[in-house]
């Protein structure tokens, strides 16, 4: 059923550059004795939506882990468009790009949806400790722009913009994954990591979050990686499909080609879900 | 939500105080401290003083411990540094504009070298840090007789104005005044800017915050060297009012009164860190009241004034943070509320 | 050479008792995750208490101390109940300044009640001393590391054997996985506080009945968190390792360098422990899943 949410009219023009690319190539990692991802390699294409299936424990959550910086890998390496950023620190990977949003919602409960999406831009402010302190001039322009940018871009575009002085705890479980998914997007991404982000909503919600995240990724031209369990917003967002299994790729392609593969239907143990 | 306020801009909306009720209460409260020495008694005048200096303190500890959520013990300690500091250049006559922002220097020096080893880690280990910081201070402040007066204590001349001299509460009080406002204002500035949300972040889930770009080990420093900073200046105001200090002033009880002042008050606000110390100071007071009027029955009452004040101390955090973690501020903002939806229930 | 010996022999069995303090933390640490900043408090009101018993009412030795081991313990249960129950749900911080808060009553409390003075408890043990070639050791402190050394050994066995001491490490890794395999968690952290004071208790007995009873004991129990920070905070084995170091690392101090050097000693472990390794010996690091 279509949904009844239509990208929002001001289309203001995306202050990101055009998505880049982002490939894993021969990523090994170990947790002690667990061999949690073994030799695993696929890219994700600059601007395109890339999603990463598989069943629970597959490795998915780690290879996340991995990009984002959290977990080192034994072997292999993460690249994000010609740059190897395997030993950059986590802390870092903010300002080349890199945006993400997380299983569990992690927002700050000590802070209002407003600051919580503001937080998103906290990477590119200049404004050194004295002169905010003091609220100079300078400070106080970086703030206001940054509640511009905040409240055009990212407030309008989701449509949140009822809730942003909310604290984030009251809020229902929707409307956080939406609030998540606006700070990521106020990070400025370059490419944008969706941990399974319709993760227990209904079937309206989901098509709300999919419509946003293909606004997203048309709009903004933001590289787009996603894992999910949900395999029709899957199979119907996404033009590249990656399959994880007991920390492997058990295949790649179109979601077309990853449907009907014999080992992927057997890693689902079941026909069924897949050709949905 | 006010009713009848509406913000046309972002930027009136972003404004300290925001609306016209909030600005001429401002301007009422702030003409009523002014002259406060007019009005007040000599009691009254020596109260207000001290309540600054633990507010300036409270302020700091608040940042650190409110706000970044990093539990430090040596706050006492480092008011210490900054009384001793003030002593020392006050001796060698350099004037107090300039010895206060260096013992808060100092101060936040050694905040530094105490967090950058224990920040690497998770908070506890910086809490135990800050209490060996704490016991090496006082060592150094019991032993260091050149600088510090070791055992005996120090003492801190008088703070000048291009000659004027600062003698007596009234005079005091006008400088430790401008110092609560402007550091007030400040940490109300660094509470609405980009560093003031990551310390929130960093609280509450440092991975993520580090995800979204933070730096923590720097955002966990800087925290933890501005309420180091504030405690120096604190000290420093401490000695010139007193003019007397002894080592034994900055025991752990100390920190510990400003820890209870953080949670009464209200954790991460400014306005937690005034309602607080102004609480703080007054239990003292009251338990010396209640010690003075019971002399008649319990002889030995007088020995017995600082025990219970650590005893009130505990029970007041335990309490505080069962009952109401979120403090004074909360049912102060509970009780606002009602007058800002007036005429309206709800 | 003599003094040398005589100084680490002395030091380390003086480390056997900072050994039990830090099984008392590490008990606490390992089984609820609670930062105990009132270890030294618990074990100093267990030694007024004995004093109280034994002394003011004339009790013997052994029951007093039976006596005291019965109120710490229900006073541990009470805590529990009252004020770490409620702080379950809350971050580390707020549970560890309620700790904090807990010191500072029971301090509070302790010095009102018996003010400032220095009091001797009696001894449970037998003072007489043991000579080896030209050492001499007080026969308390042989007394104390004895039973320091059976009480560890004990706890050892039962966290590692035990039904209950695993279904404690259980609770502790993971409550509510726990508490769905039918693990009472409650009865769990009541127990944990119960042991850690009677812990606490015993070695404020020994210790005090040797060194003396005044409010500057929990001081001498901030060495502990010196042992912990070495050992790891949740190691018991770490935890001994690191009061033998400790104790030795004093003792040789206090000799060579002169009885004010003590005092710091410990807290000057603390930070340079935290910058060389902060996770101390055996400590474990985890890995937390986002």
């Amino acid at each position: 059923m279509p949904s009844s949410i239509s990208p929002s009219q001001s289309k203001a023009r995306p202050a990101s550059s055009p998505g880049l690319p982002l490939s894993v190539e021969g990523v090994d990692l170990r947790f002690g004795g667990i061999h949690a991802l073994k030799n695993v390699s696929f890219s994700a294409r600059a601007g395109e939506i890339t999603a990463v299936i598989g069943p629970n424990g597959a490795g998915k959550t780690s290879v996340f882990n991995t990009i984002s910086g959290f977990y080192r890998p034994a072997a292999g390496a993460v690249r994000l468009g010609d740059e190897d950023i395997t030993r950059v620190p986590v802390s870092a990977r903010a300002r080349r790009g890199l945006a993400r949003t997380f299983q569990n919602i992690a927002l700050f409960h000590g802070l209002s949806v407003l600051e919580n999406i503001k937080l998103g831009g906290h990477h590119h402010m200049r404004a050194g400790v004295l002169p905010a302190l003091a609220f100079s001039r300078s400070a106080r322009e970086e703030e206001l722009a940054l509640r511009e940018e905040v409240e055009r871009k990212v407030i309008d575009f989701l449509q949140i913009d009822h809730i942003r002085h909310a604290t984030v705890d009251v809020l229902p479980y929707g409307l956080q994954k939406r609030v998540e998914l606006a700070r990521a997007l106020a990070m400025r991404p370059r490419v944008l990591l969706l941990d399974e982000p319709v993760a227990g909503m209904n079937r309206e919600e989901t098509e709300d979050m999919a419509r946003f995240i293909l606004d997203v990724q048309e709009e903004w031209g933001v590289t787009v990686l996603l894992v999910e369990h949900d395999m029709g917003m899957v199979m119907d967002i996404s033009s590249h499909v990656v399959v994880l299994n007991f920390g492997q790729v058990i295949a790649a392609g179109t979601p077309a080609e990853v449907r009907a593969h014999p080992q992927v239907i057997e890693a689902y143990l079941g026909a069924e879900s897949v050709t949905q | 939500m006010r009713t009848g306020v509406f913000y046309e801009t972002f930027r009136t909306e972003e404004r300290l105080w925001n609306s016209p009720a909030s600005k001429w209460w401002m301007l009422a409260f702030t003409v009523l401290l002014f002259t406060l020495p007019l009005w007040g008694s000599k009691y009254l005048l020596a109260m207000a003083c001290i309540i600054g200096i633990h507010v300036i303190a409270t302020l700091g500890l608040n940042l650190t411990t409110g706000n970044a959520g990093l539990i430090s013990l040596s706050h006492g300690a480092f008011l210490g540094v900054g009384c001793y500091t003030v002593a020392y250049f006050g001796k060698m006559g350099v004037p107090f504009y300039l010895t206060l922002p260096i013992a808060g220097c100092i101060a936040a020096l050694l905040g530094v070298i105490v967090g950058l080893p224990s920040l690497r880690v998770k908070g506890i280990y910086l809490a135990i840090a800050t209490l060996a910081a704490h016991f090496i201070l006082g060592f150094v402040f019991r032993e260091w007789t050149s600088v510090t007066g070791g055992v005996q204590g120090a003492s801190i001349p008088r703070a000048q104005l291009f000659g004027y001299v600062l003698r007596g509460d009234r005079d005091n009080f006008y400088l430790i005044f401008a110092l609560v406002v402007i550091l007030g204002i400040a940490a109300r500035n660094l509470g609405r800017s980009y560093i003031g949300r990551a310390l929130v972040a960093v609280r509450d889930r440092d991975i993520s915050a580090e995800i979204l770009g933070v730096n923590l080990l720097r955002t966990k420093l800087l925290a933890f060297a501005l309420g180091a900073f504030y405690a120096g200046v604190a000290g420093g105001v401490l000695g010139y009012f007193y003019g007397a200090i002894t080592p034994d002033y900055f025991a752990l009880t100390l920190s510990i009164f400003y820890l209870a002042a953080v949670i009464v008050g209200g954790l991460g606000s400014v306005l937690g860190s005034i309602f607080g110390a102004i609480f703080m100071t007054f239990v003292p007071e009251a338990l010396r009241l209640v010690a003075n009027t019971s002399a008649q029955w319990l002889p030995n009452v007088a020995g017995l004034v600082l025990p219970m004040g650590q005893v009130v101390f505990g029970l007041l955090i335990i309490t505080f943070l069962v009952f109401e973690p979120h403090g004074l501020t909360a049912i102060w903002r509970r009780i606002r509320r009602v007058f800002h939806l007036w005429p309206f229930k709800t | 050479m003599i003094e040398f010996l005589e100084y680490s022999v002395l030091g380390l069995l003086g480390g056997g008792v900072i050994a039990l303090i830090a099984l008392s933390f590490v008990l606490v640490y390992k089984s609820t995750g609670v930062v105990n900043f009132a270890v030294g408090e618990v074990m100093m009101l267990g030694a007024y208490l004995y004093y109280a018993a034994s002394v003011s009412f004339a009790v013997p030795p052994w029951v007093a101390f039976a006596m005291s081991l019965a109120v710490i313990s229900l006073l541990a249960m009470l805590v529990e109940r009252t004020v770490l129950r409620p702080l379950s749900g809350q971050p580390t911080v707020a549970v560890m300044m309620a700790t904090i808060g807990m010191a500072s009553i029971m301090h509070g409390s302790i010095e009102a009640i018996w003010g400032g003075d220095t009091y001797q408890p009696p001894a449970l043990l037998p003072r007489t001393p043991l000579l080896i070639g030209d050492i001499m050791i007080p026969g308390a402190v042989l007394g104390n590391f004895a039973i320091a050394a059976l009480l560890i050994t004990g706890f050892l066995l039962f966290f590692r054997y035990s039904r209950t001491g695993v279904a404690l490490r259980a609770t502790a890794s993971d409550p509510v996985t726990a508490a769905t395999l039918g693990i009472n968690i409650n009865f769990a952290a009541r127990l944990t506080w119960m042991l850690a004071g009677s812990v606490g208790t015993v070695a404020g007995v020994l210790i005090s009945s040797s060194a003396g009873l005044s409010p500057l004991f929990a001081s001498a129990a901030l060495s502990v968190f010196a042992a912990i920070i070495l050992g790891g905070m949740d190691s018991i084995l770490g935890a001994i390792v690191a009061s033998l170091i400790l104790g030795l690392v004093e003792s040789l101090a206090a000799g060579y360098l002169g009885g004010k050097s003590r005092d710091i000693v410990p807290y000057l472990v603390v930070l340079a422990i935290l910058v060389i390794r902060p996770y101390g010996i055996f400590g474990t690091r985890t890995i937390e899943r986002l």
